[in-house]
Parts: C-alpha cells; sequence; structure tokens
C-alpha cells in the first residue's frame, strides 16, 4: 500500500515527537474522588442548560445539562452524588464557564442503559437521534455536535467515511492505545456511520509511525467490503480535516466549505467509539482515553477518565512531578493550550495532559525575519505566513485578507520552524479572530437594519 | 528553605520550537562556501586569502560599530555579516589593494544593509551592491586579474568570457576546474557546486531559482548568441564569470528573492534573460551581478501578481469569475 500525504507541513523530530513516553502504556481506569465539574460549554454552538438543581442526587451517566439548541449537545454527570453548586468554573482553555458542580459519592450507581441486540434494525433517524441524545462531539478537540456532522444535505452524496486515525500531535497516544485495545469498536462504529451513507466508503486513515495498528486493523478489515486501511505519511498536521481529506480523496476545500460539501464525513477514533457506544450499548458520553505526558510527569500513563475528573488528580494518579514544570499544557504541543493551574475540568474534548520542563516557545528571542520561506513550505494551506504575520502586525485587515489570511487553520507549523522565531501563529490567529468578529459583527448590524427597515416599511 | 519555585508559563501555541535559527543557516552558508573560499586561495595565492579575511572582518567590525554608535543591540553573532563579507571578497580580484575590500564592506553593511533597516530589510543584495559600486568606481582595479599565476602564456585577454566574446575559444575542463582568472571565489564550477549540492541537502535552498535561472540563461544565450548549438561556447558562458557563484549563492539570497513559490521561478527567469541581454549586448562580457540587482529591485513587484492560491481556493474562484461573467 502507497503512502498517501499532502503538500507542506512538517516533521517533528525526536525530541518532540515523545509518543514514546506513553505509547506502550495500557490504559488504565481511574476512579476520582471529591467533586466533579461539569461545564455545561463543552463543544461548539449553544451551551447546554442545567436540568438539575443544587442538591439533586444524580447517577453516572444521567442527563444534567440538555441541548440548548440544534448545534449543541447535551451534558451527563460521570458519577453518582450530589449537585454542590452550578456556577462558573475555569476551564482548560482558561475561560470562565457556567458549570455543573457534583460532589462523588464514590458509589458509581448507574443508570440503566439500553443495549440494543442488533443495530442493523434501527433506521437512520434513529441512529442519529442516539448519537444527539449522548451527546457525542468531536472528541479529537473541536467538539463540534456530531449529529450535525452526521446530518449532511445529501446523505448519498457522501462518498467517503473518513476515520482520522493519525494522531499526528506529538506526544498524545490516547487514540494510538485505544486503537490498539478496543481495535473491533473502531471498526463497528464506523459501520454504524456507513449505514447512514449508503453510497459512501469506509477508509481508516493512520500514519505509518504506528504500524501494529494498520496491522491490526487491516486485519480486522480483511472481509469488511466497505472498510479499508489507508497509512499516512508521518507528518504533522497529517489529522487536520482539510489534509486528511486531501490526502486520501484529492479533494481540496477551504475554510468556507464543510467536509460534506467534498463527499466527506471525517471522525477521529475517539469520537467514533462514542458513537458505538451511544448506539449499540446507548451509553451517553461520560469517559474518554486521556494521557498523561511530559518529561516533567513521573510516570507517563494513558487513562480512562471519568470526564469532569480535574487535571491535577490525573496528574497524582501519574505520580506527580518528577521534575518542576515550566509549561503545563492542556493537549499536545502544537496546537495545545498552556494553563496556569491544574485545577480544572477534563471535558469532552480533552485529550492530553503534557508537562515540559523547558519552555522553548518563550526560551528563544525574536529576531529579525530574514524572508527564508520556511513557513511558506511548511504551511498546509499554502499560505504566507511571515507576510500575514506583518499585516496582522500593522493592522492591514484588507491585505490579511487578501493573502487568505481567513484559510489559516491555526496549526502552528509556521511558528516551529521559524529560524527567526517569531510567533507567526499567534499573531495570524489573533488577527484572525479580530476580522471575523468585526465580519460577526457587520453582518449581524446589516441583518438588524434590514429588519428595522422591514419593519417601517409594514408600519408605513 | 523552601527551593525557589520555576514559574509555570502562558503562550500561546504551538509550544515546542525547531533547532535551526538564523545563525545555524549562515553557519551552513559560509560551510558551504568553503570548498570555492580553498580554492581561491588555492588557485590565487596568499593574497587571496588575506583579501577574503579584511573583508570579512571589516564587514563584522562596520556591523558592530554602526550598532555601537546608535545604541542598538549588537546581531553580528548572526553571522549574516560574515557572509556578506566573505561574498564580497569572493567577487572581487585578488590583485586589488587591501583597503578595496573595506571601502566594499563599508559600502555593503552601512548603505545596503543598514541604512535600511539591518537584516532582512535591505532590498538588495549587500554584496552584490558594493561589488556593483566597486565596479562603477573602481573600474580598472576591479578588472585587474593580471595576479593570476600563469595569467600571460594562457589567455591574451582578461577572462574566458571575455575571450569569448572576442571570438576566441577556451578550454571548457579548466573553467570547470576552475585553473582561469577571475574573481576568487567564482572560478571553479565544481567547487561551487559542491557547496551549491551541500546548501540543498541542508534544506536551506531549493532549486527553483537557480534552475530557471540557469535554464533561461542557456536558452537565451543559444538563440540570440550567434553561435548557433555550440556546446564549448555555452560551458564557457555557464562556467565563466559569476553565474555559478550568482546563481547559486547570490540570487538565492532569503532577504531579496520572492518568498513567493511562482515568484522565485519568474525571478529565476528574469534573472536569466537580464544576464543574457547584459552579456551579449553590454560593454562588458560581465552581466551577472547587475542582473541579479536589478533584479533585487522588482521583487516586491514579482510577489505582488503571485500572492498564492490557498488551499482548496482554486475551484471557488473560477466559479466566482463564471459566477461574475453571469
Amino acid at each position: 500500500m502507497s503512502l498517501k500525504t499532502f503538500k507542506g507541513g512538517i516533521h517533528p523530530v525526536p525530541p518532540h515527537e515523545g509518543k514514546e513516553l506513553s505509547k506502550d502504556k495500557p490504559i488504565k481506569e481511574i476512579l476520582p474522588e471529591g467533586e466533579l465539574v461539569f461545564p455545561l460549554s463543552q463543544h461548539i454552538g449553544a451551551p447546554a442548560k442545567p436540568i438539575v438543581a443544587v442538591g439533586d442526587t444524580v447517577l453516572r451517566g444521567q442527563k444534567i445539562g440538555e441541548a440548548g439548541g440544534f448545534v449543541s449537545a447535551p451534558v451527563y454527570s460521570s458519577v453518582s452524588g450530589t449537585v454542590k453548586a452550578i456556577e462558573p468554573r475555569r476551564t482548560a482553555t482558561s475561560d470562565m464557564v457556567n458549570s455543573i458542580v457534583i460532589e462523588n459519592d464514590g458509589k458509581y450507581t448507574e443508570v440503566e442503559f439500553n443495549e440494543v441486540e442488533d443495530v442493523n434494525v434501527l433506521t437512520k433517524d434513529e441512529i442519529i437521534e442516539k448519537v444527539k441524545e449522548a451527546g457525542v462531539v468531536g472528541m479529537g478537540g473541536a467538539g463540534f455536535p456530531t449529529h450535525v456532522k452526521l446530518s449532511p444535505k445529501d446523505p448519498k452524496k457522501i462518498d467517503y467515511v473518513i476515520a482520522n486515525c493519525s494522531e499526528c500531535e506529538p506526544y498524545l497516544t490516547s487514540d494510538y492505545r485505544a486503537m490498539i485495545e478496543e481495535p473491533e469498536k473502531l471498526v463497528e462504529g464506523m459501520k454504524i456511520i456507513l449505514k447512514l451513507f449508503p453510497n459512501a466508503k469506509g477508509v481508516l486513515g493512520i500514519e505509518n509511525n504506528k504500524p501494529d495498528c494498520i496491522k491490526k486493523l487491516s486485519e480486522l478489515c480483511e472481509h469488511e467490503g466497505r472498510i479499508e486501511v489507508q497509512p499516512l505519511a508521518t507528518k504533522y498536521p497529517e489529522g487536520g480535516e482539510r489534509q486528511i481529506i486531501h490526502a486520501i480523496t484529492g479533494r481540496d476545500i477551504n475554510s468556507k466549505k464543510l467536509p460534506a460539501d467534498a463527499g466527506c464525513i471525517v471522525d477521529n477514533v475517539a469520537t467514533i467509539m462514542a458513537i458505538y457506544d451511544a448506539v449499540k450499548l446507548g451509553k451517553p458520553v461520560m469517559d474518554r482515553i486521556f494521557t498523561v505526558t511530559g518529561d516533567a510527569v513521573c510516570e507517563p500513563r494513558n487513562f480512562r477518565i471519568h470526564i469532569g475528573t480535574s487535571f491535577a488528580e490525573l496528574l497524582k494518579a501519574a505520580g506527580g512531578f518528577i521534575h518542576e514544570p515550566e509549561k503545563m499544557i492542556s493537549g499536545g504541543p502544537m496546537m495545545g493550550f498552556a494553563m496556569f493551574t491544574l485545577d480544572v475540568p477534563t471535558t469532552k474534548t480533552t485529550s492530553a495532559l503534557l508537562c515540559l520542563t523547558n519552555d522553548e516557545a518563550s526560551k528563544y528571542e525574536t529576531t529579525a525575519c530574514i524572508n527564508c520561506g520556511r513557513c511558506v513550505e511548511a504551511c498546509p494551506e499554502r499560505l504566507v505566513p511571515s507576510r500575514l504575520a506583518d499585516y496582522a502586525e500593522h493592522d492591514k485587515k484588507d491585505m490579511f485578507e487578501k493573502w487568505y489570511g481567513l484559510e489559516c487553520i491555526e496549526c502552528g507549523s509556521c511558528s516551529y520552524g521559524c529560524p527567526a522565531r517569531r510567533p507567526l501563529a499567534q499573531d495570524i490567529k489573533t488577527m484572525k479572530k479580530i476580522v471575523l468578529g468585526e465580519k460577526k459583527a457587520a453582518a449581524a448590524k446589516a441583518k438588524a437594519e434590514a429588519e428595522k427597515a422591514k419593519e417601517e416599511k409594514k408600519e408605513g | 528553605m523552601e527551593k525557589e519555585k520555576k514559574l509555570i508559563k502562558v503562550t500561546s501555541s504551538p509550544h515546542v520550537r525547531d533547532k535551526v535559527d538564523t545563525q545555524k543557516i549562515m553557519l551552513c552558508v559560509i560551510i558551504s562556501l568553503m570548498p570555492a573560499t580553498v580554492f581561491g586561495i588555492v588557485n590565487f595565492g596568499i593574497r587571496a586569502m588575506f583579501v577574503l579575511i579584511i573583508s570579512v572582518a571589516s564587514a563584522v567590525f562596520f556591523e558592530w560599530f554602526y550598532e555601537k554608535l546608535l545604541h542598538k543591540k549588537s546581531t553580528i553573532n548572526d553571522l549574516s555579516a560574515v557572509v556578506t563579507g566573505l561574498l564580497l571578497g569572493l567577487n572581487l580580484p585578488s590583485s586589488v589593494p587591501f583597503w578595496l575590500p573595506v571601502v566594499g564592506s563599508g559600502f555593503a553593511i552601512i548603505v545596503v544593509k543598514m541604512l535600511f533597516g539591518g537584516l532582512g530589510q535591505n532590498f538588495m543584495n549587500p554584496a552584490l551592491g558594493a561589488r556593483c559600486f566597486l565596479i562603477i568606481s573602481f573600474a580598472s582595479l576591479m578588472n585587474d586579474y593580471s595576479d593570476y599565476p600563469g595569467f600571460e602564456d594562457t589567455f591574451s585577454g582578461a577572462t574566458p568570457l571575455a575571450t569569448v566574446k572576442a571570438g576566441g575559444q577556451v578550454d571548457t575542463m579548466r573553467m570547470l576546474l576552475g585553473n582561469i582568472p577571475g574573481t576568487i571565489g567564482e572560478t571553479s564550477v565544481i567547487a561551487l557546486l559542491i557547496g551549491a549540492i551541500f546548501l540543498i541537502l541542508m534544506g536551506i535552498i531549493d532549486l527553483s531559482i537557480p534552475a530557471s535561472y540557469i535554464i533561461t540563461f542557456s536558452v537565451f544565450v543559444l538563440l540570440f548568441g550567434g553561435h548557433g548549438f555550440d556546446m564549448n561556447y555555452l560551458c564557457a558562458e555557464l562556467c565563466g564569470g559569476g553565474l555559478m557563484l550568482g546563481a547559486f549563492y547570490m540570487a538565492t539570497d532569503y532577504v531579496t528573492s520572492p518568498i513567493t513559490p511562482k515568484g522565485k521561478i519568474i525571478y529565476g527567469i528574469l534573472l536569466g534573460i537580464l544576464t543574457g541581454i547584459f552579456r551579449l549586448f553590454g560593454n562588458s562580457a560581465e552581466g551577472v551581478s547587475f542582473a541579479i540587482i536589478f533584479g533585487n529591485l522588482l521583487v516586491p513587484l514579482i510577489e505582488r501578481f503571485t500572492v498564492p492560491r490557498a488551499f482548496g481556493i482554486e475551484k471557488a474562484k473560477k466559479e466566482d469569475k463564471k459566477e461574475a461573467a453571469k
């Protein structure tokens, strides 16, 4: 089988690959203690609405927040106990988010889950409804509600269902461990999604630095006519949505298009497994696989965690710090969020805690840009990051848009390779937010004015 | 007593960096120039070494001095001044008086580089800018190639290029090896190519500029050289003068070449045509230096017209045009 890939990207070289720290550590279930925090916004879209009150007793698997709209997802308790508070709490991205705090009684009394004997009897709508009810969202980090993804305008036009098994972020091993330990679940999950799209082929895109996964899953898919394994080159960001679509299908999409526009549905390993749990076992999203790693951590490990457990507790379970950390990151080193405290809860979308003794991002001083073009070579979106960063620094919004600044996927490849150590990705991300914010505001204003004019006409 | 706690650092992602920095890139360029440098010293004798040392030392001195004078942070550690000084030295004949490289380096560093804002801001290659300044100001000194041992018995004119221009024949093998008169660094094609291969393997330069430059130039010379398809003539044009040094080391100068992939090709083609025009129709047999500094001036324009289309945009644009046409 030939390797497929995309143009651009970077090869994170050791010590940055970092996967060896935790890749051979089997997933260990850990039980949380004390209070658990469930932010009501763990997804893209409207926050969930709390449906429990302070003092209520809840069970594991009980819905505590209902979806706040179509693009939204419900939130479930992962432990049994009593609701202690409903208040804003800090999350891993440092935002204050309204959250339900539950005091764990340590009994883990579960509600009854309705397992389906045979998923083949379910209709398409029933499958999507089950996914929606279970609160499944993109668990690779984006947190886009999965039921929305699974309901494109024309399901017949979808010809590829892509399982994003590339896990291209350095250090992260949760998807890898899940694939090694429960490959059947991934394949069964794929079969459920394929039921929704009669004309689609299932492709498992796996980076070739995981030969054991490729072997195991190829064996499993041997007799599955509709599913195949596609090895991908080991390169960051191979797992970017647009990049993996290009690698597997050769189709290109931009920021204004959805994967469905190119006939693709892309979900990552954890999400597909959550779909299986939701549809077959009737279980909502309560747990996830989580990696605690980095050179500051005593025993890098992979855990099956109860969502809502605090980062601090997971660090303790990994033996605490062996060296004093300089940086603590939620997620991987390329796109993760730096944290200043570990007293924040895990959510559906947090996949790792990475603690480094040496922060390279702040170690080097920025020097003059020498126009070397390494950022241009590295950019998977074929942008010119050095110019975009210039435009961002000088607040030239029109030029920023003209040079396609809004197409940036914020992968950080440009900053990684910059010999002048310029914070390219940071500048571009910031400007992107400003421009998008202004556009949103302008659109809202235009809409309001149009409505006002309409009303005046009516009155007139 | 409690150990002093390290502060937790919080920055925007990414949180890791590649090891390559400006200094390492410049070091690679210096290493890649070593074969040509060593060959030049062997070819032209110890005097060439003094010219090079003076050129490099004065370039570094002028950068340090300028920054000291203006109370700026010293940037001599990035080694870019060493590269400028070395390139300038390699572009000088070994016979020049020792004050000439000092004047050249001063012009390169202070006028071309620092006055425009230092590294990354100069619009013209400093070493070439200085060389052209010296050629115009001190023409006889800059065109004196008589320092070459055995000069008298091999060539009647100055350099092989001048010989070719005057209608004579040259020994291509000697030109490849570099046993010919010329500036210190430009004569040995083999030594220059060894360095260029090193630069390409290290990922410092890519082939788009040198390849489009050399190919365009070859085609131009074959078409308009008036010699038809004469390999000896073509080889003399390719190996002679500063073409190889210019194509691999000067035209690829990051700061003064386009950053866009398409722009690099256009820039290379432009240099090829300009060099051809200057060499065939100009007064001098040489043309590379002027072609490159002239090309440098057009870089902002080239970049403006070669903004790369972002990933996945192409199709959408065509549709837009169609819709607009409707």
